[in-house]
């Protein structure tokens, strides 16, 4: 049914696109994403699918015009990267309050300044509390498999919100590797068709999108945008577990790998979950009770589940690609921490790494896991946030 | 296979050490591995120093850090060694496969290695007779498959021949050139 081919991240996004055959792409390119949006232009070219592609001057603009698109019915899409989704910043908050489930692919990478087009988190997590949800990928089949349930669970009706899905900016969207496709078929039957309650084109039910909403009732919209956040958990699993049925490949909240009988866990997102996963494997050989955490879905974050996993743990590292400044850590830490305060036991610690494409390695992490085991021994805890790899 | 295999792969911008690295990763699933294949991205222009690196191996490859120890080093531009390390974190068994008119005995001995096993081919020559450029990559790739034994040439040739028509499906000459390429390198391929 499926067939496993060599392919780039950004040619795997770009295929998923392409089976999606959404009614409407708005999009500008930007490295490391622009291969996306360019391939997926030649398969409008070629007629391999029904879009109306969009050519815009900005990323203000693509955002603009696929909200436009997705207020007035369309299944709309759009893909970005780095400086292109800070420019999106005003309209991306638009999106989530009008509850427009638009789908996006972001390729990770660095924020200026310095000038950098190499990968880190700083982009997405700049955008956590917009409203969108966000599934993160360890490598291109993820990112393809995320690409395609995050249809399904945007335009759920318990859910309406717009999503993005995630990739590291060269490790993934350049490098090559095997994934498996699934038959345009088997994605169209799954995706099916968008049926939004309201939309602007629906002249027999005409509806204001987007109207002003002063102290009387901007309040009570902001309050069902917050609840609409408690439904995604559900709809991702559900989603999953039909996405299991014509993949064959399980997906959940997060990955817990070999977390279970854990002492020491680190708690890390995107492709350097790969590289942890050899840590973890190599010392468990040497008899080192060492686990992972790989999040998957970062926004809403799955608190109650993490602390489930993560309780009775002997010492917990969160890696961040990306630093909130704020002298206390990176994003992912920071809500990580937040969440074990009701579950108290683990000395918790973070790392910030691998800014601006920065490599990170399995002897780096396997010394994450030493500093573990020995906060674990001595109980004491010398540096809440190291940055990992860099020159002081 | 013994777990995995990493290349690394030494060129200047524009020999194709990226092309390499992608048509041999593409090569090596065809034949039913796991592999990744990516370049180092720096300053991108024609003529300066590039890296580029393959994992291939039976399991899935999870790692997505850069090689730092690559078991076989490709150097497309022999002008290179001595300017870039290309022996940098090759443990002592390195295989290195060297475009350049030297003997392996003589590059042995400016690459300054002592154990592992030296190849010389002189692909440059080799592409200017085929394909009528100087553009040692394809060759390079022949003489990997004759030295690593990594797939059978057969079945490497049929899998390139392939990727090349996709591309070049109006210069037949293009093909049969690098096709000549791949199979002159495999033969002339030298090691000590």
């Amino acid at each position: 049914m499926s067939k496993r081919v060599a392919i780039t991240g950004n040619e795997a996004v770009a295929q998923a696109m392409r089976q999606i055959n959404p009614d409407v792409v708005a999009a500008y390119p930007i490295t490391p994403q622009t291969e996306i949006v360019q391939i997926f232009s030649s398969f409008v070219a070629d007629g391999d699918v029904d879009t109306e592609f969009v050519t815009v001057e900005s990323e203000h603009s693509a955002m603009s015009a696929t909200i436009g698109a997705s207020a007035a019915g369309a299944r709309a899409m759009t893909a970005t990267s780095s400086q292109g989704l800070a420019l999106m910043w005003e309209v991306l908050y638009v999106a989530a309050g009008l509850r427009l489930p638009i789908v996006a692919p972001v390729v990770n990478r660095a924020l200026s300044a310095p000038i950098n087009i190499h990968c880190d988190h700083s982009d997405t997590m700049g955008a956590r509390d917009s409203g969108w949800v966000q599934l993160y990928s360890e490598n291109a089949q993820e990112a393809y498999d995320n690409l395609i349930q995050a249809v399904r669970i945007a335009e759920h009706a318990d859910v309406q919100l717009p999503i993005m899905v995630t990739m590291d900016g060269f490790i993934v969207s350049h490098g090559m590797e095997n994934a498996e496709l699934l038959d345009d078929e088997v994605v169209r039957g799954f995706i099916g068709q968008r049926t939004p309650k309201h939309w602007l084109l629906d002249v027999d039910s005409p509806a204001t999108f987007g109207a002003l909403d002063f102290a009387d009732w901007y309040f009570e919209h902001r309050r069902q945008l917050a609840d609409a956040q408690t439904y995604v958990k559900g709809v991702v699993l559900e989603v999953a577990k039909e996405f299991a049925k014509i993949s064959g490949r399980d997906y959940d909240l997060f990955e817990a790998y070999r977390l279970d009988d854990a002492d020491f866990a680190v708690v890390v997102l995107n492709s350097a979950a790969g590289t942890a996963k050899a840590v973890v494997d190599d010392l468990r050989k040497q008899g080192v009770k060492a686990g992972l955490l790989k999040i998957r879905l970062f926004r809403p974050f799955p608190h109650e589940e993490m602390v489930a996993a993560l309780a009775g743990k002997k010492a917990i590292a969160v890696l961040d690609r990306a630093d909130g400044l704020s002298t206390m850590g990176g994003p992912v830490f920071v809500d990580v921490r937040s969440a074990m305060y009701d579950a108290p036991g683990p000395k918790m610690v973070n790392y910030i790494y691998g800014l601006g494409g920065r490599d990170v390695d399995t002897e780096q992490i396997a010394g994450v896991y030493w500093d573990l085991a020995r906060i674990a021994e001595t109980g004491k805890i010398t540096s809440p946030v190291t940055y990992l790899g860099v020159r002081e | 296979m013994a777990q995995v295999l990493e290349i690394r792969w030494h060129g200047r911008g524009g020999q194709g050490a990226k092309t390499a690295a992608i048509l041999l990763g593409e090569a090596a699933a065809s034949a039913g591995k796991h592999f990744q294949a990516f370049p180092e991205y720096g300053p991108e222009r024609m003529g300066a120093p590039v890296l580029a690196f393959n994992r291939i191996s039976d399991e899935p490859v999870r790692v997505h850090c850069h090689v730092a120890s690559p078991g076989i080093v490709v150097v497309l531009d022999p002008t290179l060694i001595g300017k870039n390390d290309v022996t940098a974190g090759v443990p002592e068994d390195g295989v290195y496969i060297v475009n350049t008119n030297l003997s392996p005995a003589e590059m042995r001995a400016r690459l300054k290695v002592k154990g592992g096993k030296v190849f010389t081919v002189d692909a440059t020559q080799i592409s200017m007779d085929t394909i009528g450029r100087a553009i040692p990559n394809t060759p390079m790739m022949g003489a990997l498959i004759k030295a690593t034994g990594l797939m059978a040439l057969g079945e490497f040739i049929a899998d390139t021949r392939h990727k090349l028509e996709m591309k070049f499906r109006s210069k037949p000459e293009v093909i049969e050139g690098n096709i000549k390429a791949i199979e002159r390198a495999y033969q002339e391929v030298q090691s000590e």
